[in-house]
């Protein structure tokens, strides 16, 4: 090798290596990012540098969002965008790199969602090629895409026994509540009713106490007894006579744990419900909650989250609340308060509860219910 | 002069002037519903100039910078995935699209959406803001600035219903107003970082009216079920208040120093002269009756839309009702301004021109066949209406 040739190749790899680092260390001050503008000063300028790297930069920035946190990753997110949307238009970028990373079911579901969002954009066979091998895959936008394939080959099948088959197979990966609910409207028709209780993983058998005082909504912080003690054989003071726990269970079939309905339409009351649950494994959950009431909500003995607002509407997964359950059993705690509003639409006293993972599959249930 | 020096001149005059037919948030760059340029008189017959498809739901306005107009939407099943989309106002080709992920919550009424809030410009960057109060800062190129997630802050702040009031450009901050049962409060983000400048605490009700911008620049209003305080736009500071309730869904609109505010009917406020932290009221008249849709002023003239889908104009100087025409279904849009014709869309998809100065004339209707919830934008050559699926460009024959 030529000395000239020696000292260039020794040029672009110090150079490339330099920029390697130079990258790293940008993605590093963009995953400093935190809450309440935390890390700002040096994220802003680092972002404009790393966007200015060009192609290069796209994968270890993918590669970045499986540790960001959720702030952090859109900052990376839209850096990808942007260096991949200048490669596509001068025709530098990889398709390859590209499909390599969304199939790749190691990575971050939504950042896997996101290259094969680009990846289209650069190769458009890739929908027709990749997403029906995606109907079981962990990233639940990419598999929602695969059953939404299936919903429209079931609706234009030969026959019903041609649409069973599919829409079968489509609820094998349905974890949405428009395509299940589509899917599942589709099956009773054809005499196959889905149990959609367990298909969402409701929990739906609750030990229940109450009502404790909650006039004038003075009680939200008030701690009655259950919140200072889980002893199922004690008696309390409630808001008008002694109250004691028992064993509850809906069989409502939107699973929902109406308390109106299973003890009394109390008003400016509070009961408290608990339930267990056992896990094969310690997990990263979604607890998903639906509730018209102000409620808080104990996992394990530990507040995970508090929400004082009164009828703005029940719908199915109205909140997610990001936690972890243990392996084997698991606690929850729920408060649940009722007002005194007189109207109508101001009656609903109950709650929807369920534990889904990172794609909104109900985690698999190893025994649900109150324990004596 | 040196060549240089006098393009410098040139470029910091266009900069700074605001000629320019931008329409930098909701209800335009000064919240009034008033375009700063309109070329053409709006009496012919409307006719759509090009369409665009949408790859998500979406209330809020598109905004317009220079030659390009943006527009946000939200996908997925639970709409969490929040774009940004910039299109040549030309053709209506695409210039760049964004994503991200929403931080906070996107549970929202079926009818609305968490691309309600519309977004807002400083005429540099693009401020995004959604009901899952999450906050991109974008360049006009598409290239990421910051991002924040007020709901991933504060746990707190959100609405089961959704969330729609819009963001605001002002003096260096881009102002949010989250208003909850629960934690609510406003804020200003320094356009350059992200970083908050200031934040305020705000009543703990519901509600989805925007901040509006005072003529000059240095104050913003913000209206909820309390009634309005004006704050220093740099500081975040009260100025004054006025406590006697006001609507949650229609916003207020500004002339020179006079509010006209969707309260007890309307109520026609102004800072008071002895006491300036408390406003002087100058008229009020229980008998004009905003619905969802903002008031617009207009020369001498307020003009609402009430519940019932009819246009109700008042004199601005002491609230005389003047006269009322039925405009033809429900409104959610605020009537805007162009070509000195106003233009108001019904939930039906119907822009409906109507002449200001002549008793409510309807001038033309143009049928676009699908919902609208959007307040339309306005540009020196057209209106822009979006609805879930598409952006349209309105201009007259």
């Amino acid at each position: 090798m030529s000395r000239l040739r020696f000292a260039l190749l020794l040029g672009v790899m110090l150079s490339t290596s330099v920029q390697a680092a130079d990258t790293g260390e940008l993605i590093g001050k963009i995953q400093s990012v935190g809450k309440r503008g935390a890390g700002h000063d040096v994220a802003a300028v680092a972002i404009k540098q790393l966007q200015s790297v060009g192609i290069e930069a796209a994968i270890p920035i993918l590669n970045a969002m499986d540790d960001a946190n959720p702030l952090a990753f859109n900052w990376l997110q839209v850096a990808f965008e942007s260096v991949v949307d200048s490669a596509i238009k001068d025709g530098s970028v990889s398709a390859k790199d590209l499909e390599a990373f969304a199939l790749d079911r190691t990575h971050h579901g939504r950042s896997r969602r996101v290259a094969f969002d680009w990846l289209v954009k650069c190769d458009e066979t890739a929908t027709e090629r990749l997403i029906p091998q995606m109907l079981d895959d962990p990233s639940g936008p990419l598999r929602r895409e695969a059953v939404a394939r299936i919903i429209d080959q079931a609706k234009e099948g030969s026959s019903d026994e041609a649409k069973l088959v599919l829409w079968k197979k489509a609820l094998t990966g349905a974890v949405d509540k428009d395509q299940v609910d589509e899917i599942a409207k589709a099956l009773e028709k054809l005499d196959q009713p889905v149990n959609l209780v367990q298909h969402f993983g409701l929990l739906t058998e609750w030990r229940v106490i109450g009502p404790f005082d909650n006039t004038g909504m003075k009680a939200f912080d008030v701690a009655y007894p259950p919140e200072k003690e889980l002893n199922f054989d004690a008696e309390y003071q409630g808001k008008t006579e002694t109250v004691k726990w028992e064993n509850l269970a809906s069989k409502r079939k939107d699973g929902s744990f109406d308390l109106a309905e299973l003890t009394a339409p109390h008003k400016g009351a509070i009961d408290y419900a608990y339930t267990e649950f056992t896990s094969s494994g310690d997990q990263e959950v979604e607890f998903r909650l639906a509730t018209a009431n102000a409620w808080k909500l104990w996992v394990n003995g530990k507040l995970v989250f508090a929400r004082e607002e009164y009828h703005r509407g029940m719908q199915f997964d109205q909140y997610i609340v990001r936690g972890e359950i243990k392996k084997g059993k698991n606690t929850f705690l729920m408060k649940v308060c009722q007002n005194e509003q007189e109207q109508d639409w101001a009656q609903r006293w109950a709650f929807q509860f369920r534990i889904v993972d990172d794609s909104g599959r109900a985690v698999a249930d190893k025994g649900q219910g109150p324990r004596d | 002069m040196h060549i240089r020096k006098l393009l410098c001149l040139i470029g910091i005059v266009a900069c700074t002037s605001p000629l320019s037919a931008d329409w930098r948030q909701f209800r335009g760059t000064t919240s009034s519903g008033l375009p700063d340029a309109t070329a053409k008189n709006w009496d012919g017959e409307q006719e759509i100039a090009w369409q665009t498809d949408l790859p998500g739901r979406g209330l809020s306005s598109p905004i317009i910078v220079g030659d390009r107009v943006f527009v946000t939407c939200s996908s997925g099943a639970l709409q969490q995935r929040l774009h940004v989309l910039c299109f040549s106002t030309k053709d209506g080709s695409k210039i760049w699209d964004r994503s991200f992920w929403a931080t906070g919550r996107t549970v929202c009424h079926p009818k609305t959406c968490v691309a309600a809030p519309s977004p807002a410009s400083d005429g540099e960057r693009i401020f995004a803001f959604y009901s899952s109060n999450d906050l991109a800062c974008l360049d006009l190129d598409g290239n990421m600035l910051w991002f924040r997630g007020l709901t991933f802050d504060f746990p707190n702040a959100s609405n089961s219903l959704g969330m729609a009031s819009s963001a605001l450009a002002v003096a260096g901050n881009v102002v949010v107003m989250i208003e909850s049962d629960d934690a609510s409060f406003a804020a200003g983000i320094n356009t350059y970082t992200g970083e908050t400048n200031w934040k305020i605490d705000r009543p703990e009700r519901a509600n989805w009216t925007s901040p509006a911008v005072t003529p000059d620049g240095k104050q913003v209003l913000f209206q909820s079920s309390a009634g309005v305080s004006a704050v220093d736009a740099v500081t975040g500071e009260e100025l004054w208040n006025y406590a006697d309730g006001a609507a949650t869904q229609p916003t207020l609109v500004l002339v020179d120093e006079v509010a006209y505010v969707p309260s007890n009917g309307v109520t026609a406020i102004r800072p008071g002269k002895s006491n300036t932290s408390v406003p002087e009221i100058v008229w009020q008249a229980s008998n004009i009756r905003p619905g969802v849709a903002s008031p617009i002023a207009v020369g001498e003239n307020l003009f609402v839309i009430n519940s019932s889908g009819v246009m109700v104009a008042a004199a601005l100087k002491d609230g005389e009702r003047l006269w009322q025409k039925r405009l033809g279904g429900k409104f959610s849009a605020s009537p805007v301004m162009a070509g000195g014709k106003l233009v108001a869309v019904n939930e039906a998809g119907t822009s409906v021109v109507v002449d200001p100065n002549d008793e409510g004339n309807i001038i033309s209707k143009l049928e676009l066949d699908e919902t609208i919830l959007s307040t339309p934008s306005v540009s020196a050559d057209g209106v822009y209406i979006r609805s879930d699926n598409h952006l349209h460009k309105i201009t007259v024959k």
